[in-house]
């Protein structure tokens, strides 16, 4: 019994020192590796710029501005109303919350709020968007992880929510339905029922989603632990959306701000996970997406009658001051920082986008990780490029 | 429900905000004279103006003795009144005469351009937007890198743009424009080439009232949808 342990203990010893002579041997010199421009995981043009130490990474550095249509320096040559046209296209998934906030800034410079249906119309539509924004995540996330099933059902079904905005807007992508004082138009007929059926459709995908992959051993495997983002340095980088609820942080804009929006007038959960791991942000962007659908129905139950858009003046003219609105919008805290000086068009305009926040934490994130981990924290970090450049 | 009860409600009665009052006692015991200047917006907003030498300590201080942890965005304003207009003009006519007075907005200013940011409580949800004038001559702030890493990016972004050197700062290497890129393009001396070359269409488009357009620009001309 002894003779045979210490023959075990000799073949693990031995084991060990070949592995170790094959380590060493194994050792090179370090290498750049060049992510992108064009990568699939990219969402756009993001590239990456890794050093690599055999498949561990040295450092890393996202190099952004193949997008940068410098959107801040053409709000000084628009008027208000034309804005919207423009901050619609920084995030192209979730158009409609994109207007949402720049709106806000504007009434509450001009000291005007849209009437109640309006608001809480926008609020619907603000939610659709992000119902439709982030089913694509949870499609792409399997993809990107080599599964490539959820990518089907995502796209077959953000097509129906696709469709609500477009019947009320007119727009799928880019609606540029929002207006100073309310809204383009009432909801079309019918629309109301056809949405409650949608709702029911896409908690049912969220059902196949979470069936799929959430229970998946793989992508628990691979997502577990990696890129674990603790709270502290997810505030002092300035994350937001899930991926700051997903670090534990209980903080969502809609909740937790005054705002003329109808979020405050239903119940809903805010859900955040412990974590802080690329599991734990997916997981909550899950949740939220459900607890969208439940948003969507309960303002649906209580949408009420009247007007849908304020007296405005016929050539708006935005009285001289400064606003800061934010919205939770389908990425994060997306907020507009306007200056009027009591003309046509603003003076400036500061656009805080989610992503550009979210993605300034990947230098700190991906130090130490493996290469096949890139593609998983880039995925679960979620940015769209045109809300990293603007 | 009647909608428009909610701003006659509001308009009745000026507001108080007796939280943010609260808060800027306790900003003002706590940054002593590096507050210049503060302007608060009941319900909605606080404004403060701290000195450009303690522009770094003054986010120490609010981070670490009111808990401002959570870092928004830090961006730059450049005051001056631009040379161009907003682009609503022929270029080929006769230059018109453009108002090259300085003013600045909320919390005042003494400089052409200043940096500002914006720093919230995660827990108690309320956020405050410091600024700072940025000197004239050599336009150089400290980096707040070392206070928030997130400001990095942000201060990167601010100096390829506006021209604002941060001290401190471990990196100020361009983020969007390429590395020979001349000039700063947010600036307002810096002219939008696109508007420079044709007048944009779409400002002169408002339609004209029937009945002649004499009126057409004044606020008194309401309609509803």
């Amino acid at each position: 019994m002894t003779m045979l342990s210490d023959r075990q203990k000799l073949a693990y010893i031995s084991s060990q020192a070949a592995d170790m002579r094959v380590n060493v041997e194994l050792e090179t010199e370090g290498m750049t590796l060049n992510i992108g421009p064009q990568h699939p995981a990219t969402h756009g043009t993001l590239r990456i710029i890794a050093r690599l130490d055999g498949e561990q990474v040295l450092w890393a550095e996202p190099s952004c501005g193949y997008m940068h249509r410098g959107y801040e320096k053409l709000t000084e040559v628009r008027t208000f109303p034309q804005i919207t046209a423009l901050v619609n296209r920084i995030d192209w998934l979730g158009s409609f919350a994109n207007e949402v906030p720049f709106i806000l800034a504007a009434e509450q410079l001009m000291e005007i709020e849209a009437p109640i249906r309006a608001q809480w119309i926008r609020t619907i539509l603000f939610e659709l968007s992000r119902i439709a924004n982030v089913s694509l995540f949870l499609g792409d996330l399997g993809v990107q992880l080599g599964a490539i099933t959820p990518v089907f059902f995502a796209f077959r079904d953000r097509e129906y929510v696709l469709n609500l905005i477009e019947s009320a807007t007119g727009g799928r992508f880019h609606p540029n339905f929002d207006r100073i004082g309310g809204l383009k138009d009432d909801l079309p007929a019918g629309w109301i029922d056809e949405t409650r059926a949608v709702m029911k459709k896409m908690r049912k995908f969220c059902d196949e989603i979470e069936s799929l992959l959430f229970g998946n051993e793989i992508f628990e495997s691979r997502t577990r632990g990696i890129g674990v983002i603790p709270r502290d340095v997810a505030l002092q980088y300035g994350l937001s959306g899930a991926n700051l609820r997903a670090s534990g942080v209980d903080w969502d804009l809609r909740r937790d701000q005054e705002l003329p929006m109808a979020w405050n007038k239903v119940d809903w959960k805010v859900w955040t996970h412990n974590d802080g791991d690329a599991y734990a942000r997916c997981w909550v962007r899950l949740q939220e997406t459900r607890e969208s659908t439940y948003i969507v129905e309960r303002l649906l139950d209580t949408l009420p009658s009247g007007p849908i858009m304020t007296k405005v003046p016929r050539i708006i003219k935005v009285p001289a001051g400064e606003a800061w609105v934010a919205t939770e919008n389908p990425l994060g805290e997306m907020g507009y920082y306007v200056v009027s000086k009591g003309g046509l068009g603003p003076f400036r305009v500061k656009i805080r986008s989610a992503s550009f926040n979210n993605i300034s934490v990947v230098p700190w994130l991906l130090k130490g990780v493996y290469v096949p981990d890139i593609i998983t924290i880039l995925a679960s970090l979620y940015f769209i490029l045109g809300d990293i450049d603007r | 429900m009647d909608p428009l009860s909610l701003t006659a409600d509001a308009a009745a009665e000026p507001m108080r905000d007796e939280m943010r009052e609260q808060l800027l006692l306790s900003i003002t015991a706590i940054l002593g004279d590096a507050l210049v200047e503060s302007h608060l917006k009941p319900g909605k907003d606080l404004w403060i103006r701290v000195r450009t030498d303690s522009w770094r300590t003054s986010a120490i201080a609010l981070r670490d003795q009111l808990s401002f942890d959570y870092f928004s965005f830090l961006s730059a304003i450049d005051w001056l009144p631009s040379p161009f207009g907003n682009g609503e003009v022929d270029p080929t006519a006769q230059a018109v005469e453009r108002d090259t007075e300085i003013k600045q907005g909320y919390a005042g200013g003494e400089t052409r351009l200043q940096v500002f940011a914006r720093l919230v409580n995660h827990r108690t949800h309320v956020g405050i937007i410091l600024k700072a004038d940025v000197p004239d001559g050599e336009a150089i702030v400290e980096s707040w890198v070392g206070v928030f890493s997130g400001a990095n990016w942000h201060e990167r972004e601010a100096h390829e743009m506006f021209g604002i050197s941060f001290a401190g700062h471990p990196d100020l290497r361009n983020i969007y424009l390429p590395s020979d890129f001349e000039g700063y393009p947010l600036r307002k001396d810096f002219p939008l080439l696109a508007r420079m070359v044709k007048p944009w269409p779409g400002i002169v488009d408002v339609e004209q009232l029937p009945g002649g357009g004499e009126e057409s620009g004044s606020n008194e001309e309401e309609a509803t949808s």
